[in-house]
């Protein structure tokens, strides 16, 4: 008798349920995020072998004046420009520059502002007054306008847009940080971290950050996209990569003087820089919808 | 003297807020012996857990004494304080969010241990983490297991197993059962008290059902707006309540039997707000006995019965 | 139609059940209601067994997707609810059937005042003028033990107890035929309780209210309950009069209930906890969904549900046991 009304044995599976696995299974659900997904991959792909393919004196920067504005055609899947580069070429490169500086500077932005955020959540009283002041001050100057004031002062280069386009991005971070951390600071997990005797760092560090991850790599994928944008504002500007790099922002910029007869020359670049950011935004929603916890049963 | 664990003495915690000061704990003093427990209970807002939180030092206390084991806990160092939370655990109230979601099973259980590097070698921790899991009714297949996998009683059991990991001799349990439903709160009520007799436990049990409380302790603490407002060991305090809040309390709790037809006292309105408080006997607003001179300063806890004490202007 | 008219509620086997992503839900299993007139039934159970399921799907609240709702039959005070368009259905809501929700917090508006708020209900079902709707709120504020003045108070001005009685105002402002409390009393405090359980009483005795209340307290259902139906797993496990549940238990599961409550008058005794958890209801137990926790169980617990069968004329019990002349459970509370 008791063997039958034991209830029935679950597989034992000691195995670890990974988290990742977890968002993965959901993510897999959203068609717009897997198009994303697909898209960014493609374009991380490229930046990585376009220096294979192509040769950057060669290829990439080197004039060639008898081939100037020529139409797409098969030689040229996307025309050449005014100085007889092929744009395709140069548009596939650009890739690199842009993930680059939106990524790097993503990456700056985050490092400050999470840490900005995290210590004016934790800590509070005055120290968060100021962070929080200094970061309405930041949030009500137009991004460009700020990394324009960024550049101007540091220099023209690759390293000092990406510097000036990750303090533009700052603010958001250290908002949403110190958002989450005061949300989770107030949960009972971290008085019982307390209650066994945990450093206040080592909280912060092992309950409270690891309880704020998702919404800040959301926070992290869609602003990767803005960043790009403000790479490529900046570089149209010229004031981003120097040229003759091809960045993205910079070709627009070339190109908009032959924009009634050559519109090629705009239209593939501008074409690059919404679909980079397009998918990084598809994305960034899927990953909300997948790590929000209201939407998990 | 018998074996005093804890003493406290002229506990108070204040908190500012925009309209005043809030008294949530107000000059609270009482002994506990090892190996017992005492039960506070009171209705929310009285300051039950923040006296039980102020006695770990999750919250600083405004004023007052904790003694522990001889030494007032309240003048020790951060560090020094940190050492000593070995010995004193707490069990929270909501099973949900006491156990951080990114951690698992195993990870939870052997973080006091890991912490306090009670244990170093990693086999060693493992086995620990395996006993504890055994000792609470946990089976060995949920070492790896996220707590939102799991349902209350099964949490509650993880923060139990964790209080357990450094051998602490108090526990503070703060309302540890009344997030769970009532069969699952009877199998943690009975592994509370088995833990207790196995270990030796002293248990200092927070809650606002009074039947629960009369199941599991040896005294029976009754909280006010932050105050004392009776103490007795349980059977007296149920046999012969005296405070009229303790009577109202106890005519109030709902009992599943038919044979017994009480008599209902009802209270007059609810529990006045704690902030700026006037110098008077707190319950004297909603008191159904109260008299003139209730309004002229606050009733002191007086001893009416041996062991029974009562803060009340008309007795003792 | 004469059968139906002697009750206020009629059920008759209703089954809930939510489809989603990770399986079907199984909520409720086939369960019948009769509730006569001024009656109060107390519909008991834990977490997870359907009770509050039970109340939405006779409002006709289920949210659907994912829920799916069957039933034979759903008569309210004769009307048949089932075939009701949707503004015929929401005319029912309010006036006809009420519903006090556990957490007054969540139900009232924090942007109107509480005045406005029960005038809202009057408005739509009475037909009243908005100045006549809030004198009228007014009253019913003063019924429910708050100061009339008050009305122009936002909710956030009133503590817990308050918040329940303005909830309770709104639910009863249009005189309901039928009022469901879910848990009307859970969030609030022991004596606060004390008083919302008792002006709701009596307002059920001035009104002439059929009631069904919710909770898994038995305590509060020994206090204002005509007739208990315990629920397990999606079904009614035992029903009949309080006498007959509290005082001659039957199933296996009521007893594990009462005997998991601390019990006033022998307090060192150790409890007696129903062992195992809750049935998954994606995944019910072909058999009784007790049977697994059950220390009466046999093989024959494991074949089909078994179904409510008539003990007396008041008293039913779904408990395959009872198939075996002479059973009876431990329970001994009383003895």
């Amino acid at each position: 008798m008791e063997a039958v009304i034991k209830q029935k044995t679950i597989s034992k599976q000691y195995k670890k349920r990974s988290a990742l696995g977890a968002i993965w299974r959901q993510l897999r659900k959203n068609k717009g995020a897997i198009i994303g997904l697909v898209l960014v991959l493609f374009l991380i792909i490229m930046a990585l072998i376009s220096p294979l393919i192509f040769d950057y004196k060669a290829d990439i920067t080197a004039q060639n004046l008898q081939e100037r504005l020529q139409s797409p055609s098969a030689a040229h899947w996307f025309g050449t420009d005014d100085m007889g580069r092929d744009v395709f070429a140069r548009v596939m490169y650009g890739t690199r520059y842009s993930l680059a500086v939106g990524v790097v500077a993503v990456l700056i932005a985050l490092a400050v502002g999470v840490t900005l955020g995290a210590a004016a959540g934790y800590v509070g009283g005055v120290f968060e007054n100021i962070i929080m002041r200094v970061c309405d001050i930041f949030s009500s100057l137009p991004s460009v306008l700020l990394a324009i004031a960024v550049v101007s002062a540091m220099g023209k280069s690759t390293v000092n847009l990406m510097i000036a386009v990750g303090i533009a991005s700052m603010a958001p971070f250290v908002r949403i940080t110190r958002a989450a951390v005061l949300t989770v600071r107030g949960e009972e997990y971290v008085e019982s971290a307390r209650a066994i005797g945990m450093q206040e760092g080592k909280i912060v560090l092992t309950h409270i950050l690891p309880n704020c991850v998702s919404q800040i790599i959301v926070q992290a994928t869609l602003r990767v996209g803005q960043a790009i944008i403000a790479a490529a504002q900046l570089s149209f500007l010229g004031l981003g990569v120097p040229a003759p790099a091809p960045e993205w922002g910079s070709m627009l910029s070339a190109g908009r003087s032959y924009i009634r007869d050559y519109s090629y020359l705009t239209l593939y670049p501008g074409l690059a820089i919404m679909l980079a950011v397009l998918s990084l935004n598809l994305i960034g929603d899927g990953l909300r919808d997948a790590l929000d916890p209201k939407l998990k049963r | 003297m018998a074996d005093t664990i804890l003493e406290v003495r002229n506990l108070k915690k204040y908190f500012k807020t925009a309209r005043g000061m809030l008294h949530a704990v107000d000059d609270i003093s009482f002994t506990l012996e090892r190996g017992k427990t005492l039960g506070l209970v009171g209705e929310s807002g009285c300051g039950k857990s923040t006296t039980g939180r102020s006695i770990l030092r999750l919250i600083e206390p405004s004023a007052g004494e904790v003694l522990f084991d001889g030494t007032d806990i309240c003048k020790l160092s951060s560090g020094e304080m940190r050492k000593k939370r070995k010995d004193m655990q707490i069990i929270f109230q909501d099973p949900f969010s006491s156990l951080d979601p990114k951690k698992t099973v195993n990870q939870i259980i052997s973080e006091p241990i890991r912490e306090n590097r009670i244990l170093t070698k990693k086999h060693a921790i493992e086995e620990k983490v395996l006993e504890l899991m055994e000792t609470v009714g946990l089976a060995e297949r949920l070492i790896n297991s996220y707590p939102h996998e799991l349902d209350g009683g099964r949490r509650q059991r993880i923060g139990i197993a964790r209080a357990l990991a450094m051998q602490p001799k108090l526990i503070v349990c703060d309302e540890p059962v009344s997030a769970l439903d009532v069969s699952i709160q009877a199998q943690i009520l009975n592994l509370l008290k088995t833990l207790q007799e196995k270990m030796g436990l002293t248990y200092i049990f927070i809650t606002h059902d009074l039947s629960v409380v009369n199941h599991f302790s040896n005294d029976i603490a009754v909280m006010y707006l932050g105050q004392i407002v009776e103490k007795a060991p349980a059977e007296e305090l149920f046999a012969n309540p005296i405070h009229p809040y303790t009577k109202a309390l106890l005519s109030a709790i709902p009992v599943p039997d038919l044979s017994e037809k009480r008599q209902r006292i009802s209270l007059k309105g609810e529990i006045t707000s704690p902030i700026n408080l006037p110098d008077a006997c707190r319950f004297a607003n909603r008191c159904f006995d109260c008299q003139d001179g209730c309004r002229e300063g606050i009733p002191q806890l007086r001893e009416v019965t041996p062991n029974h004490f009562v803060a009340c202007f008309l007795h003792g | 139609m004469s059968e139906t008219e002697k009750h206020i509620l009629d059920v008759k086997n209703l089954v809930v059940r939510y489809e989603t992503e990770d399986g079907i839900v199984r909520a409720i299993n086939g369960i019948d209601i009769q509730l006569g007139y001024k009656q109060t039934l107390g519909l008991v159970g834990e977490t997870g067994a359907g009770k509050t399921t039970a109340a939405l799907s006779i409002l006709r609240l289920v949210p659907s997707p994912p829920g799916v709702v069957e039933c034979d039959l759903l008569h309210i005070d004769g009307l048949d609810i089932l075939s009701l368009p949707d503004h015929k259905m929401e005319e029912v809501r309010g006036k006809e059937v009420s519903m006090i929700f556990q957490d007054p917090m969540t139900v009232l508006n924090p942007v109107f005042t509480v005045g406005e708020q029960i005038a809202e209900s009057l408005e739509i079902h009475e037909h009243l003028s908005h100045k006549d709707a809030l004198q009228r709120a007014e009253s019913m504020l003063e019924l429910v033990g708050i100061p009339g003045s008050r009305a122009n108070e936002y909710p956030h001005q009133f503590s817990g107890g308050m918040k329940q009685r303005v909830v309770i105002a709104i639910a009863l402002a249009c005189s309901p035929k039928l009022l469901i409390a879910d848990e009307p009393t859970t969030a609030l405090d022991v004596t606060i309780q004390a008083q919302v359980l008792e002006l709701m009483s009596q307002l059920k005795d001035k009104y002439d209210t059929s009631m069904i209340m919710i909770t898994h307290d038995l305590g509060i259902v020994a206090e204002v309950c005509d007739k208990v139906a315990v629920m397990y797993a999606g079904r009614i496990v035992e029903q009949g009069l309080l006498e007959d549940v509290f005082n001659h238990t039957l199933h296996p599961y009521t007893e594990g209930l009462f005997n998991s409550l601390p019990n006033v008058k022998n307090r060192t005794a150790m409890l007696k906890p129903i062992r195992g958890l809750m049935p998954d209801p994606t995944n019910l137990p072909s058999g009784c969904a007790f049977a697994p926790r059950c220390n009466y169980a046999t093989e024959a617990c494991l074949g089909e549900p078994p179904a409510l069968r008539a003990v007396s004329d008041t008293h039913s019990v779904a408990c395959a046991a009872y198939n075996t002349p002479g059973f009876h459970i431990e329970k001994g509370r009383d003895a």
